[in-house]
């Protein structure tokens, strides 16, 4: 294990409220605001963490486990994700399957949690919650399915090394689907826009944010926190398929720390030009990058 | 090459898809002219050769698909004046993935069908296969007559893919002469939806069932 392997986790524990600030600063750029300074989700995170948090007499331990464990699961997560040269800590066959399953373990914390609270209000975001992901976790698996069977390793950090150039030219079309499906997923599974509006509170548009309505303080900053962790971790996977490997590795570093200021300007944009889709129509989107997935293994497999 | 006919194919087999997820008669028509003008570049793609038979072929396909049946039809969805939703049988989600499955058992299908000469590309005989169950599949899943219409235009569209990939010298009259009669047959459809929606004013196939004799 080298040092490098320690860049990361590093970068996705410092560098993930940074993403949130760009997506914020980029939206208001297009609307023709000022907008918050780019830091404002670490003053968010810090004013949260000096406050104390109130819990309601029906509540139980499973509560106040929900952020913590929540937390925890992403961070480990990220020892799992390779970023630009360097692979990641942790590297065994299989290991993108015990990352979807953290971030699922992360979504069932949450889950329980906003049951707990016996809201019925939370009980429905819930509901949406696991019913969107139950349609976006197969768009993941099987896209990394696609690249696994391309790359011939079942390993994240087998996998995005691999995925040079010249792998490029010769599989672009399953890499491009892979890529667009991966997309989706990343909006969907941070509750960006065309599945969610994370800058509402209305009852009717909420899927994250109606989960956490209880909580707050330290709690609310852990689960703030771990949700910009899961954005960088998510984000990382879809630049590590990208062709930005290979050649100097700080070169390549940096690339990846660009391709994700892009994806996090990227997001902005499509926050402000689509409005949030009608949430009958969501499943259509999730399935049909669902199918996108399917087709690029089905293009592989040949 | 090789790249470029395959990059063709799988916008085909997106295009596809897209016709089975999307709920507004528009769109589809649309779909489907991008899905006309995408075989007039398969065309070009897969007949390198510097004869003029393949830019023709591809200019009238392009031309017929691509724009005089999306206006035809857009004039026609225009007259009907009916409600633009789909109102499919099958829902969208179900359609996505009931095409899925049928990708996959087209392509294991074209696996095992032997095949006489070295074909252009591996992926011509599965997406062949495939546009022309979707079209059928549209065709029976939809309630528009207008979407019968462009099932019946995406079936022809599988056919054609698979003349594209595997007949080397079918003469240019009879493809010419396939285009024509397709249409003829567009025509006709187009004003019999007309004439239907003035008649009854829907345009709703499973009433027909209604009639009796």
């Amino acid at each position: 294990m080298s040092l490098s392997a320690l860049l990361p986790p590093l970068l996705a524990v410092t560098l993930a409220p940074l993403l949130l600030g760009i997506v914020t600063r980029t939206k208001a750029v297009v609307a023709g605001r000022v907008g918050p300074p780019l830091l404002q989700a670490y003053h968010d995170l810090a004013k949260l963490m000096r406050k104390g948090a109130v819990y309601s007499h029906t509540t139980t331990w499973v509560f106040r486990t929900g952020p913590v464990v929540g937390l925890a699961a992403v961070i480990l997560a990220t020892t799992l994700v390779p970023f630009g040269s360097s692979s990641a800590l942790l590297a065994f066959p299989g290991d993108m399957i015990l990352f979807v399953y953290l971030l699922a373990l992360t979504r069932f914390v949450t889950v329980i949690a906003a049951l707990d609270t016996g809201s019925s209000f939370e009980g429905m975001g819930a509901s949406r919650e696991v019913t969107f992901s139950t349609l976006a976790e197969p768009a993941l698996l099987l896209g990394l399915a696609a690249v696994a069977r391309r790359t011939g390793s079942l390993s994240l950090s087998g996998m995005v090394p691999n995925l040079t150039l010249a792998v490029w030219a010769q599989a672009a079309p399953t890499l491009a689907l892979v890529v667009a499906a991966l997309l989706v997923v990343f909006l969907a599974e941070n509750g960006r826009i065309p599945v969610d509006d994370p800058t509402t509170h209305l009852e009717l548009t909420m899927l994250h944010e109606v989960m956490v309505l209880d909580h707050g303080g330290p709690d609310l900053a852990l689960i703030l926190y771990g949700a910009a962790v899961k954005l960088w971790l998510l984000g990382a996977l879809l630049v590590g398929i990208l062709p930005l490997h290979g050649g100097d590795p700080w070169l390549s570093s940096a690339a990846a720390i660009a391709a994700m200021g892009t994806l996090a300007v990227i997001t902005g944009l499509v926050e402000s030009s689509m409005a949030r889709l009608r949430l009958t129509h969501v499943p259509k989107l999730l399935v049909g990058a669902g199918v996108l997935s399917v087709l690029a293994v089905l293009l592989g497999w040949r | 090459m090789g790249a470029g006919i395959d990059t063709v194919l799988i916008c085909i087999v997106l295009t596809s898809f897209l016709l089975l997820g999307s709920s507004r008669i528009g769109t589809c028509i649309r779909v489907v002219a991008l899905q006309g003008a995408l075989l007039g570049f398969l065309t070009l793609a897969a007949n390198a050769d510097s004869s003029l038979r393949a830019p023709i072929l591809a200019l009238a396909s392009t031309g017929l698909k691509g724009i005089a049946f999306p206006w035809l039809l857009s004039r026609a969805l225009r007259d009907a004046d009916v409600r633009r939703e789909v109102e499919p049988f099958v829902g969208y989600s179900l359609s996505l993935l009931i095409g899925t499955a049928t990708l996959a058992a087209a392509l294991w299908l074209a696996a095992r069908l032997p095949r006489p000469n070295p074909e252009v590309s591996s992926l011509i005989v599965p997406v062949a296969l495939f546009t022309t169950l979707v079209g059928l599949f549209l065709i029976i899943s939809r309630r528009k007559a207008l979407m019968q219409v462009l099932g019946y235009l995406v079936l022809e569209n599988g056919i054609y893919t698979f003349g594209v990939g595997l007949v080397e010298g079918t003469p240019m009259l009879v493809e010419l002469g396939v285009l024509l009669d397709l249409f003829v047959a567009v025509f006709v459809m187009g004003i019999t939806v007309f004439h239907i929606n003035r008649e009854f004013d829907h345009i709703d196939t499973d009433q027909l069932t209604a009639l009796k004799g």
